[in-house]
């Protein structure tokens, strides 16, 4: 990387010098004719005070840069205004700076100290933003500050900072790739990220800069593969093809026992060893089936396949090629079918689109025929087609012939024979041939087509028949002896060189089949051969010879003839041939030795030639990508790996989860992994995440599997070990089938589960009357469990009753208008409630710590019902335990206006401890401080995590007093009216 | 990733370079010239070009060369892909996306391009947060930056970047709220000569123009969503929603925008003989003969309508680049004009509304090289119309509903069909 930028800077320095200069460019107007004086007037309207000038002039500089002018003299005007208040004057001097400061290194400095501020910034978008200038200067000197800077901005709070610090990455790295130790251990922290905003960038970082240290990626793996779907598109295409090189070293090819069957039974299209014996290729095809154990996908292989299909959706094709590759080298054979479809699609797009997409159908099809022959007629050619798409197309209509399709495909090439492009219709003619050499039932009619072909008008056609029909004719030139003279004559006609060598080739090579006219041919041949091309003139020599070895009785002089002509021309390839034959043929005294063979070494049997796709074997380049579509390896590109014979260790993904997510078995274990963008993000085991990041990833996750809230609490307590041991044995299908047939079924018994009722019975509110409801008749209670998927949220069980006749379906919240800053997180839909039978499901609310109403809409297949959520406000806390000693200094800072205190009565069966504890308990969500003299009451508010802190003090004789210690005034007030009606009632 | 970038025009002028790295000399072009020389027609340029030190991957839209440097393996749809984006953007911003345009706004262009890219790699594609960043440049805006002096940057920073809807802007207002969608399909077709169609293809979009306030929620249901098997969507569009329910949900991004695009074909998955989907509304007759021999050539073309549901066929556009070996074209139309270039040998006929009581036709003669030989090659015809009110593949939009917004806003939804590549060969 280093060593090329140094290559360009060089070039990139001697161009501005070089360019010349007009004076038509606004900034100089014409009128300074002088090259110092050139930039006076921008210079001038840099130094002024006035941002309007100043913009002005430097939208000038810009426009001069965008045409390629050099404006480096004005650096030192320019880089003063780094520091400009109006923004658009600081942003054009930031492209201003990043284009010049590696030419003024030393004046680039200046402006450093602007960036370094700017790192500092509260706001986000200006830290991003000077961490992208700062990184953009290439500046030798500054890298320790770049490193300094991304360091900081890799654990930044914000995740689009940390986005900005992984762009900065290869920047860096290509500046100075000394760093490349230091910066792998930021790439390896930034791939531990759960954002989806950071998850492209660092994994485009990693290619960048470390693509060989895989090892990286183990940990990451299954987060990546769920993140997928919700990053940008141009990440996903990065993160496909890494997905794809990674898999292919941990996996196991899960094609490999077909392979093993395909080998000995069917050839494929290009079958090489067909001569192979057949029985002997059987055995031990059996033999390595038997040893093989039976191939199970490994769940991380699968996932990565079942999270990249739904993207073949795509709007963007690089997406879906990348999808397309990522199936074509890892997806079992049975499943790539997939794909083709969506690439169909593709060659409606841009021209540039189809010519790539193109080439890489024209590989998978040497591959996998039977995937793009249901959609054969997409490849069929129009006339408006550029012709390098229709030469694309002919290779892949010619790659999908077969028996059962050649008549269609032929009749089609008919047409593209009369087309005006003569370009194509010689592919065409090309294709035909090779259609002719794989298909053995359509030679002949090939033969003959192309055999009319040869009265054609064009030259350039007949031509190309030629060298098609010499190719054809060496498979059988026994049946062909009529063709062969018929192009003897075409001699006189043809003038297109390959076209005539190609004739003399077959002359020569079979003057046996056609003993009285090849001397004719020779003969004519002499007498032009001054003026023939080179090729022509070899293959007269080749002529002359083969004649003079079977015939050289007519043949004698005019070989002489010809090899004295050919001595003194002017290429010594021909001067060279010559003489070799001479020596060969002629028999002198000096060398008897090799004339003795000279019969067998010209006249020997030449195999026929294999007409090949020139997309044969491509398919070892990833597909989609530069070197494939060159056909060459391209600087930087990674090898797609074989392959392992052993799958390595798949334990090395396992990620540890905190105690509360482990599930209980496998298929939970699985819905646990493709909800994982939803509570990667509240979990916060390593990495810096933000509250704001927990909604980012899971807005547009599916509604479907936000189930898994429920399986994750009802899971809790359960060990890893029994799922492992499940998960190794079992064919892939049936898991497949097993695993719907318990998501089912766990669906349904969920949320039952999952809603432990606390001690104590809870107050339940009613949702939605029955008769309002139409028969479904709705409540709800606060569980008083910590709500898992957010612990800011208050969980709210609702009990749905169906009492109506009829089954309800597809049950569900949506949020109607929630007050600002509330949110709530559904439950997952009931998809069906028999008549008479009741469910019970948990969802998530935060109600900002305020007592309004959440207020939602309730949705049932036909209906909606706008409902609310009323919480008391005891049940906006959670408890929390403290000591003695803890609560006292808690208390006495939240004392003046933070503390109510209300005198009351208590009633006579109110007075006894436990009754107290009790009333109090019950109304509010609080716990009591163990071993306190007075009965003290803790908790903390959901949302904020404000302390709310209650004291019961209970006299012999007098009132009661109640004290409330909150943060939240409003809190207390309300919380002091409750608890004193549940202790007095 | 991507190097650099050269805009070149059609005389092989470069009028634009950027560069998000080291800069690249614009010899470099050189390459790309060559292979311009040696591809006869401009759509023949080969999109990827390798060099000794670099690849060159261009696209070529509206006579620009869009040419991208880069240095090292990267899939090139990735950047023949962006590079759309960027012209798409371009069009966006400025209406057109000539030479012209780009050389007048080439601040704006500067600036976008500063945005979109950042060391090579995308940043920021969509147009939504774009226009956050920099306002598209408008006559009254012009006039009043020119005046006081303020700029076309937004003040406030892109707080889209962040959001979790990246497509959509935040802080939209309107005082009507409305929400257009347009079907539109394109048939592509190609028929024999005989009659019978060979393949025959629907390629429909929906494109949309949302301009609603707030943050809505939209559902979009279809009559018959069995249809739409090969879709592509914008990235709004909850994909598990329309796995489960066929239903499209999405949040739209502000403005006009492609919701979805589908692909209708006649062959996929049906068995041979099914009746295929793909309805043809037009039929064509004609005979285009020429003989040995005779300096005559005769041209006899007729169009008519076939299921179009009753309605009319309009805009109907034949061309034809008929043998080298014509001279001329002598012809008479009953409806519509005529042109035929004699250069290029393109005859174009524009032919308007068909007429189902009297069919339009076009007839004459042709006069052919004396002494030239009957040309081989056939022309083939080339068709384009519109039709109004109807998606030829039966898609109906069943209900479009609204969710969190309060208020109730203007929807409307227009179909149409368009001819694509409609072929017809002689």
């Amino acid at each position: 990387m280093s060593a090329s930028s140094a290559f360009s800077d060089e070039k990139g320095g001697s161009s501005s010098v070089g360019e010349p200069e007009y004076g038509h460019d606004p900034a100089s107007g014409g009128i300074f004719s002088s090259d110092y004086k050139r930039h006076d007037d921008l210079k001038e309207m840099l130094d002024s005070n006035k941002d309007s000038l100043k913009l002005e002039a430097m939208k000038r500089i810009v426009a001069m840069i965008a045409r390629g002018k050099n404006t480096s003299d004005l650096f030192p005007a320019v880089v003063k205004n780094v520091a400009c208040k109006n923004i658009e004057v600081k942003k054009l001097v930031y492209v201003y700076l990043v284009r010049y400061a590696e030419e003024q290194q030393d004046l680039a400095l200046l402006s450093i100290s602007t960036f370094q501020r700017g790192l500092k910034d509260p706001n986000q978008l200006i830290r991003a933003s000077a961490l992208r200038v700062l990184s953009s200067i290439r500046v030798t000197i500054i890298v320790p500050i770049m490193m300094l800077a991304i360091k900081e901005a890799a654990s930044d709070m914000s995740p689009y900072v940390r986005k900005t610090a992984a762009h900065a990455i290869p920047k860096l790295y290509s500046l100075d790739p000394e760093q490349k130790d230091q910066l792998i251990e930021v790439i390896e922290k930034l791939l531990a990220d759960k954002t989806t905003l950071v998850a492209g960038s660092v994994v485009m970082a990693f290619e960048e800069v470390c693509p060989e240290r895989i090892d990286l990626i183990h940990k990451n793996y299954r987060k990546l593969c769920n993140l997928l779907v919700d990053v940008e598109e141009w990440g996903q295409v990065v993160i496909i093809n890494m997905l794809t090189r990674y898999a292919r070293t941990q996996f196991l090819n899960p094609n490999l026992n077909e392979c093993l069957l395909e080998e000995g039974g069917e050839s494929t299209f290009y079958g090489s060893d067909a001569d192979q014996d057949e029985d002997e290729d059987e055995d031990k095809k059996d033999e390595a089936l038997s040893k093989r154990k039976p191939y199970v996908m490994d769940p991380d292989h699968r996932l990565l396949l079942r999270n990249t299909k739904p993207l073949l959706q795509s709007r963007n094709a690089a997406v879906v090629m990348a999808v397309a590759q990522l199936y074509f080298h890892l997806a079992p054979k049975a499943e790539v079918g997939v794909i083709a479809k969506a690439l169909v699609r593709l060659l409606r797009s841009h021209s540039e689109v189809q010519y790539v997409v193109l080439q890489n159908v024209a590989t998978m099809t040497i591959k996998r025929r039977g995937m793009f022959e249901p959609y054969l007629k997409s490849f069929y050619i129009r006339s408006t087609d550029p012709t390098q798409i229709k030469v694309l197309k002919l290779e892949v209509l010619t790659n999908l012939a077969s028996e059962t399709n050649i008549s269609t495909i032929l009749r089609e090439f008919q047409t593209y024979i009369k087309s005006m492009d003569k370009d194509f219709v010689a592919a065409t003619i090309q294709a035909i041939g090779r259609c002719a050499t794989h298909i053995g039932e359509v030679r002949d009619t090939c033969l003959n087509g192309l055999v009319q072909l040869l009265s054609n008008r064009d030259e350039l056609v007949v031509a190309e028949s030629v060298v098609v029909i010499k190719k054809l004719l060496q498979m059988q030139p026994e049946k062909h002896s009529d063709i062969i003279k018929h192009m003897a004559k075409l001699t006189d006609n043809i003038q297109v060189p390959m076209a005539r060598a190609s004739i003399l080739w077959l002359i020569g090579e079979y003057c046996e089949h056609v003993p009285k006219i090849a001397p004719d041919v020779l003969r004519k041949m002499a007498k032009t051969f001054t003026n023939e091309e080179d090729i022509v003139k070899l293959q007269i020599i080749n002529l002359a010879a083969k004649l003079y070895l079977t015939n050289s009785k007519q043949t004698k002089l005019l070989t002489q003839y010809v090899l004295n002509l050919a001595k003194y021309d002017q290429n010594y390839d021909i001067r060279d041939r010559a003489r070799f034959i001479r020596q060969l043929i002629v028999p002198t005294d000096k060398c008897g030795a090799l004339s003795k063979y000279a019969k067998k070494l010209i006249l020997a049997l030449k195999p026929a030639p294999i007409l090949e796709s020139p997309f044969k074997d491509r398919d070892h380049f990833q597909l989609g990508s530069l070197s494939h579509l060159l056909n060459t390896k391209a600087g930087g590109y990674q090898e797609l790996p074989d392959w392992p014979q052993d799958a390595p260790d798949p334990s090395v993904r396992n990620v540890e989860v905190p105690e509360w997510t482990k599930c209980s078995s496998r298929e939970k274990r699985k819905e646990k992994k493709v909800e994982k963008p939803f509570y990667s993000d509240s979990e916060g085991e390593s990495g810096p995440t933000e509250s704001a990041d927990s909604g980012n990833s899971t807005f547009y996750s599916d509604s479907a599997s936000s189930s898994a809230s429920g399986s994750e609490q009802s899971g809790s307590g359960s060990e890893e070990s029994e799922e492992s041991e499940e998960r190794s044995d079992s064919d892939e299908e049936e898991e497949e089938e097993e695993e719907e047939a318990k998501k089912r079924k766990t669906q349904k018994k969920e949320p039952i589960e999952a809603t432990i009722s606390p001690s104590g019975s809870l107050k339940s509110y009613e949702l939605l009357h029955r008769i309002t409801g139409e028969g479904l008749w709705v409540e709800y209670c606060f569980s008083r469990q910590p709500f898992l998927p957010d612990p800011h949220m208050v969980a709210v069980q609702i009990q749905f009753t169906n009492s109506a006749a009829t089954e309800a379906k597809s049950l569900r919240l949506e949020e109607a208008k929630l007050q600002s800053g509330m949110r709530v997180k559904e439950f997952p839909e009931i998809e069906v409630l028999p008549a008479g039978e009741s469910a019970t499901v948990v969802m998530g609310v935060d109600f900002c710590d305020s007592t309004q109403a959440a207020n939602l809409q309730l949705c049932t297949h036909s209906r909606k019902f706008f409902v609310s959520i009323q919480p008391p406000v005891g049940e906006l806390m959670t408890p929390s335990f403290m000591t003695e000693n803890e609560f006292k200094k808690e208390q006495g800072q939240l004392m003046g206006m933070n503390e109510i205190t209300e005198k009351m009565q208590l009633p006579e069966r109110c007075q006894n401890e436990h009754a107290i504890v009790q009333r109090v308990i019950a109304a509010a969500n609080l716990s009591r401080v163990p071993c306190g003299s007075d009965k003290e009451f803790a908790g903390r508010t959901v949302t904020s995590g404000s302390l709310v802190l209650v004291t019961v003090a209970t006299k012999e004789s007098g009132p009661s007093q109640l004290t409330i210690n909150c943060e939240k005034m409003v809190i207390g007030t309300m919380l002091v009216k409750d608890i004193l009606l549940a202790l007095t009632q | 990733m991507i190097h650099s970038l050269f805009l070149v025009n059609s005389s092989g002028d470069i009028f634009l370079e950027k560069h998000w790295k080291s800069v690249v000399s614009r010899s470099v072009c050189d390459y790309f010239f060559e292979a311009q020389e040696r591809a006869t027609e401009p759509e023949n340029v080969p999109p990827v070009i390798p060099t000794p030190h670099h690849y060159l991957i261009s696209v070529l839209r509206h006579r620009i060369y869009f040419v991208a440097v880069i240095q090292s393996e990267v899939p090139p749809l990735f950047v023949i892909e962006f590079l759309h984006r960027v012209v798409d953007t371009f069009q966006d911003y400025f209406g057109v996306c000539t030479e012209a345009a780009i050389k007048d706004n080439v601040v704006v262009v500067y600036e976008l391009l500063e945005e979109m890219l950042d060391n090579g790699f995308p940043l920021a594609t969509e147009s939504n947060i774009l226009k956050e960043l920099i306002k598209p440049p408008t006559i009254l805006r012009t006039m009043v930056n020119t005046i006081t002096g303020s700029t076309n940057v937004g003040e406030q920073l892109p707080t889209g970047q962040l959001s979790v809807v990246p497509w959509r802007r935040t802080g939209v207002k309107y005082t009507n709220n409305e929400a257009y969608f347009d079907v539109v399909e394109e048939i592509d077709v190609i028929i024999d000569k005989s009659g019978s169609t060979i393949t025959a293809e629907i390629q429909g979009v929906i494109d949309a123009c949302v301009k609603l306030t707030g943050m809505p929620d939209l559902t979009l249901s279809f009559m018959n969503p069995r249809l739409l098997d090969d879709v592509s969507f914008h990235p709004c569009v909850r994909f598990k929603r329309w796995e489960a329910e066929r239903i499209l949900s999405f949040i739209p991004p502000d403005g006009n925008f492609r919701l979805l695009s589908y692909h209708v074909s006649s062959q996929n998955g049906y068995p041979v003989g099914y009746r295929s989907l793909v309805a043809i509304p037009v039929y064509v007759k004609h005979n285009i003969t020429f003989r040995e021999g005779s300096s005559q050539g005769r041209f006899d073309l007729t169009l008519g309508p076939k299921q179009t549901m009753g309605k009319g066929v309009e805009a109907v556009l034949v061309s034809s680049q008929l043998p080298r070996g014509v001279l001329n074209a002598n012809l008479s139309a009953s409806q519509g004009t005529y042109t035929f270039d004699p250069v290029t040998k393109m005859l174009t006929w524009d032919v308007g509304k068909i007429n189902p009581q009297k069919l339009p036709s076009l007839k004459g003669s042709m006069s052919l090289q004396a002494g030239a030989s009957k040309p081989d090659e056939n022309p083939s015809i080339n068709i384009q119309f519109k039709i109004q009110q109807m998606a030829i593949s039966g898609l109906k939009v069943n209900r479009l509903d609204m969710y969190g917004e309060k208020y109730k806003p203007f929807k409307g939804i227009k179909y149409m069909t368009k001819a694509g590549k409609f072929q017809v060969r002689t």
